[in-house]
């Protein structure tokens, strides 16, 4: 009887290898070297080698892990967003006050194994798998949300984060332990065939599991009515840390939804497309009305986000080749338009006593029109207004939804798009139309004004605006450019749609 | 040569931004000179006996999603890109003259309007028309909102959530209409010559026209969809209104020849009558206020919005005579409504008040300001002589023909158009002239910004013909589809 050792593809695990050494490199790193320099750049050369890697291995179409993981092109786009977005968030951090306060090296090392459970979980192929990588991309954000010691609102919004997503992840559990009770394999492949024989809706063990399973990945996408959690963990967060929920947890879970619903779920698309349909639309409804009383940035870009996960379902929904593409050129563009205005609300939050809030940005096309001006771009992309990539983002959905008769979905995109507008623009009339505030007096009283949620002034460790600021001109260069060339992105993003075409 | 077009404006406003304070409002505006001249080029370099479209150019753009760049002239848009460029350098010029906080970005945006603008008059792919269409917004919404008078940020945002209503709806339409028209299998394109030659069913084009309808009924505006205009006129800086009111509004009627009528034929006549009610509606509606107004803006302001009832009413005649008169009367109205704001800034200038209560007495001492303002008024009224009432003439015989009992509502109009006109005119210019008016003669540069205008509305109450022969191949083949 020969033993055979299992073949292990070094090169298309490289990228999830260099990350994990990377993680224990930092946390030593911040072990032994306490300045504010060597433990984010040890993140950063973390970041920048495996999104090389990543790249490299671009264009492979593999299984891994004896079929656990895929390496395929959604996989590494997906990959490449979040490495972005956490990179982002180690140059936001710097002078960040919690990063001081939970320590340099494990702050940066559960930032890098968030993004490592998100590398992973854009790979999942199968229940278990997708299940470990889930949690290995939560647990250490749960930490992250209340890592801000010193603020009782950052450890509310931590222990918050924590019950909510423990609860959608127990219900995405029992959903999938169903699922594999219905389909008897773990495997998203061989779930398509089990179901096969009698169909989804044949089989109520599948059904509910099914049903489970997609609230629960609502809960981390934050798709209406499962994103109570979501205005309240964003504001409270650091934010940095919301930077990086609102873009790159998306953006993973988003992956995985989109693997499971089609490479597992993917032939019986017109038992589930209405009832996922429908979540699209309350998404788009809730998330828009509610963000329209906001005067918290952080909480009115959470209720956009639910909005934009809301247009983004409906490319998953309509599950064809085009939808895939549109889902994940949205998601790319979303990602440079929320890490520009992040970017530039960390800066306000430590200049102005105003934290979040909506006055910290007043007159600031006035004062800092460089500071306004990715602010502005951002607030027209998520509005989708032209010359944007929102705009090409919000034209690819819709084109989705059309063209597979989802045409009211269309018009629920742009119905909520209207609704947004609302806000959006009280954003830019804010930033352009509106004098400054000297401080957080009221000028008709002259009595201090009660802090705002969350908006206590943050003693930074230094504002950094320089470094912050050109990361938000980049994306919002960065949102403009692809709004007006771009095709390169949808090459790229009909590469993801491509490797999964197979299944649809 | 287009493409030169289009992007002069924003590189010249661009590079505006880079320039010291005081250079920049002159070099956006030397900017559009350079588009008024290639203006003056292609009119010159036009073949009046074609009409198909000319200076094409056609790029793929974004291959994924079947979007080309595609740009040309016809006889419909060729006099509105005229227009376009020949009243932006004015409202630049009248705002250079003058003290502006924060010039750089005011010009910038007045640069993006103008190639925005000229975008949607040239683009001949429905995709990109729609785009430029929802691009013009954006300026004007930062225009009005940063430089505009009292409750400038709830008119602006009114204006824009109004107007993008429409065009987002537009935008599903849009692509609806595309994907529709494919072929199973087939490429996507949103080409609207390719698009017009695949007809959709009669139900699909119900309700597309009335997505792109509403759209354009909003930009216009017409009655019941003008919600947005009195705040936004109250609250837009003039030369911002007078471009907003001159050539915005006519975008709006523009997209009824180039998008309805060719691409949803069938429900173009089924829509005709209720059209045509939303037409003289306005009329009325629009003649009624602008002699009930006190305030100078909103009488100029309603006095558009019976005037693009009119242009409206002369499209949807469906006939070519209407059509031509509509295009016609789109290009005199613009060029009157331009003066017309121009004129009221320098009055407010003058008396401190837009108000008409404080106004009068105002050619006493300003012969040439009310020689200047009575051509202008006497075109805006369609007096005989003037191109406004060859184009009225031409919409009347449309409507004769199509259908009369409307024609008869819309002679109406032209009387009601004499009694605003000249009742702004008398109580800015006659009357006694209350205290605190200063009647003062218009300054020489303002004057060389408006003599031109008036010169060009002179040159074309002596020779319309000019502009008739031109558009007539293309506006009767637009018409002539839905037989």
């Amino acid at each position: 009887m020969n033993f055979h050792a299992p073949h292990i593809d070094y090169a298309a695990l490289s990228p999830v290898l260099a990350l994990t050494v990377g993680i224990c490199i930092v946390l030593l790193g911040g072990l032994v070297r306490r300045d504010r320099v060597v433990v984010p750049l040890l993140t950063l050369l973390t970041l920048g080698i495996t999104a090389g890697l990543c790249i490299w291995q671009f264009g492979e179409r593999k299984d891994l892990v004896t079929g656990a993981l895929r390496l395929d092109e959604l996989a590494i786009a997906i990959a490449l967003i979040a490495l972005t977005a956490a990179a982002f968030t180690v140059v936001l951090s710097l002078g960040e006050p919690a990063a001081e306060q939970s320590g340099r090296g494990e702050y940066h090392a559960l930032l890098l194994g968030s993004v490592l459970g998100m590398v992973l979980l854009a790979q999942a192929q199968n229940l278990v798998s997708f299940f470990v990588a889930l949690e290995l991309l939560s647990i250490p954000l749960y930490v992250l949300c209340g890592s801000n010691l010193r603020r009782a609102p950052s450890l509310e919004s931590g222990l918050k984060y924590l019950i909510v997503g423990s609860l959608g992840s127990a219900t995405l559990l029992y959903g999938l332990a169903l699922i594999y009770g219905g389909s008897g394999s773990t495997d998203f492949n061989a779930i398509a065939a089990g179901i096969g024989k009698a169909g989804v809706l044949g089989d109520p063990l599948i059904l509910i599991g099914i049903a489970l399973a997609a609230t629960g990945l609502a809960f981390k996408i934050s798709i209406a009515p499962f994103h109570q959690w979501t205005p309240d963990v964003y504001e409270g967060a650091p934010t940095p840390i919301t930077a990086f929920m609102a873009v790159a947890t998306k953006a993973a879970a988003f992956a995985v939804f989109i693997r499971f619903f089609e490479v597992a779920l993917g032939p019986e698309s017109g038992d589930w497309d209405v009832a996922l349909a429908v979540l699209a639309a309350i998404s788009i409804v809730v998330g828009n009305v509610g963000a329209l009383g906001q005067s918290s940035l952080k909480r009115l870009l959470g209720y956009s986000g639910v909005a934009q996960a809301g247009y983004m379902l409906v490319g998953l929904l309509v599950a064809t080749k085009l939808g895939i593409d549109a889902l994940v050129f949205y998601l790319l563009g979303y990602t440079v338009m929320n890490l520009a205005a992040f970017a530039v609300i960390v800066i306000r939050e430590r200049e102005t006593p105003f934290g979040d809030d909506i006055h910290a940005i007043e007159g600031l096309g006035r004062e800092r029109p460089l500071l306004a001006w990715p602010l502005t771009i951002s607030m027209l992309g998520l509005a989708g207004l032209p010359g944007t990539v929102g705009f090409i983002g919000k034209l690819y959905l819709i084109e989705a939804a059309v063209k597979d008769s989802f045409t009211w979905l269309g018009v629920a995109i742009v119905i909520g798009t209207m609704v947004s507008l609302a806000y959006y623009l009280r954003v830019i009339a804010a930033v352009w139309m509106t004098p400054g505030r000297e401080s957080a007096r009221d000028p008709a009283t002259g009595a201090e004004l009660p802090a705002m949620a969350g908006g206590e002034t943050i003693e930074a460790g230094g504002v950094h605006a320089v470094p912050i600021g050109l990361l938000a001109g980049l994306a919002a260069a960065a949102t403009i450019t692809f709004g007006v060339i771009p095709q390169p992105l949808i090459d790229f993003a009909s590469n993801a749609g491509q490797a999964l075409a197979a299944f649809l | 040569m287009l493409n030169l077009l289009l992007s002069l404006p924003l590189a010249a406003g661009v590079v505006a931004c880079a320039m010291p304070r005081r250079a920049a409002g002159w070099v956006a505006s030397a900017g559009s000179l350079g588009v008024l001249g290639l203006a003056i080029a292609l009119v010159a370099g036009f073949d009046a006996s074609a009409d198909g479209l000319q200076h094409s150019v056609d790029v793929s753009w974004i291959p994924g999603l079947g979007v080309r760049y595609a740009l040309g002239v016809d006889g419909l848009s060729l006099f509105l890109v005229a227009l376009t460029a020949l009243v932006w350098p004015a409202a630049m010029i009248f705002s250079a003259l003058r003290e502006i906080e924060r010039p750089r970005l005011y010009f910038l945006m007045l640069a993006l309007a103008e190639s925005a603008t000229l975008g949607a008059f040239l683009a001949q792919d429905l995709l990109l028309f729609v785009l430029f269409f929802d691009l013009m917004l954006v300026p004007f919404y930062f225009l009005i909102g940063a430089w505009g008078g009292a409750n400038r940020v709830p008119a602006t945002t009114k204006m824009i959530v109004y107007t993008l209503v429409g065009s987002l709806l537009m935008l599903v339409a849009a692509i609806a209409t595309a994907i529709l028209a494919t072929p199973a299998g087939g490429q996507l394109t949103f080409s609207i010559a390719a698009l017009q030659s695949h007809l959709l069913s009669t139900g699909s084009q119900y309700w597309l026209f009335c997505f792109f309808a509403a759209a354009f009924l909003v930009k216009m505006p017409a009655f019941l969809l003008h919600g947005w205009m009195a705040d936004a006129y109250r609250a837009a800086p003039l030369p911002v209104l007078a471009l907003l009111s001159g050539v915005l509004s006519k975008v709006g009627a523009y997209g009824f020849l180039r998008v309805a009528l060719p691409l949803f034929p069938q429900a173009t006549t089924h829509f005709q009558e209720l059209i045509l009610v939303v037409a003289l509606a306005s009329i009325l509606y629009g003649s009624a206020m602008a002699f009930t107004q006190t305030n100078v803006r909103l009488i100029a302001g309603y006095s558009s919005i019976a005037q693009l009832g009119f242009i409206t009413a002369g499209i949807f005649s469906l006939r070519p005579d209407g059509a031509n008169g509509a295009v016609l009367q789109m290009v005199n109205h613009g060029l009157v409504v331009v003066p017309v704001f121009l004129i009221i800034a320098v009055l407010y200038e003058r008396a401190g008040s837009e108000d008409l209560g404080r106004l009068g007495g105002m050619a006493m001492r300003a012969p040439v300001l009310a020689a200047l303002f009575l051509v202008v008024t006497l075109a805006t009224l369609a007096m005989p002589g003037s191109a406004n009432f060859v184009g009225e003439l031409y919409i009347l015989i449309g409507l004769f023909q199509a259908k009369i009992v409307y024609a008869f509502v819309a002679s109406i109009g032209v009387a009601l158009a004499a009694f605003y006109a000249l009742r702004l005119y008398q109580r800015t210019m006659h009357n006694r002239a209350p205290e605190g008016v200063e009647s003062r003669e218009i300054g020489w540069r303002d004057g060389l910004v408006l003599a031109p205008l008036v010169a060009c509305i002179v040159a074309l109450a002596l020779y319309p013909q000019f502009i008739l022969h031109r558009i007539d191949p293309s506006t009767s083949a637009k018409v002539a589809l839905r037989r």
